[in-house]
């Protein structure tokens, strides 16, 4: 077993006509994922490399009985494209799409909770796998291993570098979930902890962090209350200059408020092993399950 | 992206939010003339990016016009020291002059978007005209702090207590509630990430009024808005920051000898912490963005290599959907076009990571191959000591 994705996955995606949407629906379906068709406006009715592709999320859901979307929609549009699958009762939203306003994604974040069975993971990440059963994103497949760490992380490349070192161990991933780098989004780290806590298949997890907000802090605070699993923790941005943004949205220090000192403080306090250097994340966690 | 003051004013007056008259003077005697016009005084207003103005000489009160005239000699082209701008100062290339107010009350006001209620939030207090980050270090409870349910707006009983809280009575009341609705629909229209009103002023006249304004947008709504978009000043941003972003890349100047090229945001801080974690200091944060063509990367390269406190350069690319032989194709083109005269380390994984190493080594080039992570920082390190 794993998490949020699996053999019970049946995935559509959404901008499945444009460049990078058909790219990575094959990379999904030679991943093994069941990728069952896809939705353009317009373009209902055709087939594009053997995928079926639909008018709306609700035809699609309706003629195939999909669970799952993946979202290649251009940013303007995009928080639609997550409110429409919304609307449709995907019960898994993986958005993609990087760059969208973030007003619009404070919409979005209102009307989830009117959504309970439904869980956005993003925008702005690099989806979600489950190694060896399905991945729903735009992860190279072949670095993972399957496994029972649990990966939660707010960055991409940085998420494969600890895959990559948990590989090279011989240590396998029960299911990597990438949550996006923006200051909105509809997954955070304890909902991905929790989610790890719960799953009897995963038995240790890495979390990946980053200078600015609170995220970090609040995680610290859940796992001291209530995680059975060791945890270890890296935190980027710890030489970031205060004030300037570097590349995600919410990785900003302001007022000496989110610093990495801050949040490796309250991680370590919380039973978490905080590596310093990236180029540990691996070694501490194999340490932690001796 | 930031605007300057004088903008975020014409903004304010768009969506009429009250702010004292103002204008922009193109020479002395403009200023004289816009002085006189206010009433025979004005104040004096360096224009840059950056704050703690006053207290750094930017701004400055006339008395009559011919002092107008003198302070705007004095301050346009001034290197402006404050201590946002660093030694350094900014160049003042706009001086904006303002209509003086009588000032009863300094209060503090702003609007940003709160990542824990991923809700618009206003954010009052009495005590106007000092740092917000002060207040809240030292007197936490003067903060008044309220969020907006998109779905509905600013509600009026929400007005009503920011206005309550900031003591306003009488007329200033009514007024204050006006400014803080016109307020957020700026805001919401524009899509900016923040606005501050520091200080938002009561005047004896029982006006409510916009003293100073600084607004900042949403990068990523700014399609929505080319008005907005047509503000941006480029001298207030790095030349090789601005160069960057031409080509798609996130670039930041830092103050290390070691540039890096790395793929991804996360991974591009992480390489910058272990640089320092090994013992040296990275040059630059650079993101050449998880999707990086050939000529991104020749480019990224280019920029790096401008800086001449760069001593040395790391690599590091994670391959994901990149392939690491187009990535080792870009950097053994750009560097064969550019010349390198600076150790550079790469670091190469990921997809066709054997055929990019490869590439790399059949080059010629003076290429450093790393293994991993750890080693390509302590050989990058290892090579500037």
């Amino acid at each position: 077993m794993a998490v949020l994705v699996g053999n019970h996955t049946k995935l559509i995606v959404q901008g499945i006509t444009g460049r990078e949407g058909l790219f990575h629906a094959k990379g999904c379906r030679d991943y093994g994922t069941k990728v069952v068709g896809g939705v353009t406006p317009g373009k209902g009715g055709t087939e594009i490399e053997g995928f079926p592709v639909f008018n709306t999320v609700k035809d699609a859901v309706a003629k195939t009985g999909a669970n799952a979307t993946m979202i290649f929609v251009p940013p303007v549009a995009a928080a639609d494209a997550i409110l429409e699958a919304l609307d449709a009762g995907i019960e898994l939203i993986v958005c993609i799409t990087e760059g969208i306003p973030v007003l619009d994604m404070v919409k979005v974040k209102r009307v989830l909770p009117n959504y309970p069975k439904s869980r956005l993971i993003g925008p702005n990440c690099p989806g979600i796998i489950s190694p060896g059963l399905a991945k729903i994103g735009i992860m190279p497949g072949r670095i993972h291993k399957q496994g029972h760490v649990g990966v939660v992380s707010r960055s991409g490349t940085l998420t494969y570098e600890a895959v990559g070192q948990l590989t090279a161990l011989g240590i396998g991933q029960s299911t990597c979930i990438g949550i996006g780098g923006d200051p909105v989004s509809g997954t955070s780290h304890i909902d991905a902890l929790e989610m790890f806590n719960n799953d009897p298949d995963t038995h240790a997890v890495i979390m990946i962090g980053e200078i600015g907000g609170s995220a970090e802090e609040d995680a610290a605070a859940w796992v001291k209350a209530n995680m059975k699993k060791p945890v270890v923790a890296f935190i980027a941005g710890q030489t970031a200059p205060p004030g300037r943004r570097m590349g995600h949205a919410g990785a900003i220090i302001s007022g000496g408020k989110g610093t990495a000192a801050e949040k490796m403080k309250a991680l370590q306090e919380a039973g978490i092993t905080v590596v310093q250097s990236p180029a540990d994340m691996g070694k501490a966690l194999a340490e932690r399950l001796k | 992206m930031n605007i300057h003051e004088y903008q975020a004013k014409e903004l304010l007056r768009q969506y009429k939010v009250a702010t004292p008259d103002g204008k922009v003077a193109q020479d002395a005697e403009e200023a004289r003339m816009i002085t006189k016009e206010f009433g025979g005084a004005s104040v004096v207003k360096a224009q840059i990016h950056a704050g703690g103005r006053g207290k750094g000489g930017g701004v400055k009160f006339a008395t009559d016009p011919d002092k107008a005239a003198e302070l705007f000699k004095a301050m346009i082209g001034m290197q402006l020291v404050t201590k946002q701008t660093g030694p350094e100062g900014r160049k003042v290339r706009t001086v904006f002059l303002s209509r003086p107010v009588d000032i009863a009350r300094e209060l503090y006001l702003s609007f940003l978007v709160d990542r824990v209620s991923s809700r618009v939030t206003i954010l009052a207090s009495t005590e106007g005209g000092v740092e917000i980050e002060e207040v809240a270090a030292k007197t936490p409870e003067k903060i008044f702090k309220v969020a907006i349910d998109p779905a509905l707006g600013l509600s009026g009983f929400q007005a009503r207590q920011v206005a309550f809280a900031l003591g306003l009575e009488g007329d200033a009341f009514k007024k204050g509630v006006v400014f803080l609705q016109n307020m957020y629909r700026l805001f919401v229209e524009k899509d900016c990430s923040m606005v501050e009103i520091n200080p938002l002023v009561v005047t004896k006249q029982g006006d409510v009024t916009a003293l100073d304004a600084k607004i900042g947008f949403d990068d990523n709504g700014l399609v929505r808005h080319p008005d907005v978009l047509a503000y941006r000043d480029l001298n207030e941003e790095a030349e090789e920051e601005v160069e960057a972003s031409k080509y798609n890349l996130n670039f930041i100047k830092l103050d290390g000898s070691i540039g890096c090229m790395v793929n991804g945001a996360g991974l591009a801080m992480a390489t910058m912490d272990i640089i320092k974690y090994e013992g040296s200091s990275p040059a630059n944060f650079l993101d050449v963005g998880g999707s990086a063509t050939e000529d991104a990367v020749k480019n990224a390269f280019r920029i790096i290599l401008q800086d001449k406190s760069v001593k040395a350069v790391l690599v590091n690319i994670f391959g994901g959907i990149m392939r690491c032989d187009i990535v080792a194709s870009g950097i053994v083109n750009a560097a064969k076009e550019i010349g390198i005269k600076v150790p550079v380390v790469v670091r190469l994984e990921g997809t066709n990571v054997e055929e990019g190493k490869k590439i790399l080594a059949a080059s010629g080039l003076n290429l450093i191959v790393a293994a991993d992570l750890k080693d390509a920082a302590e050989k990058v390190v290892a090579s500037v000591k």
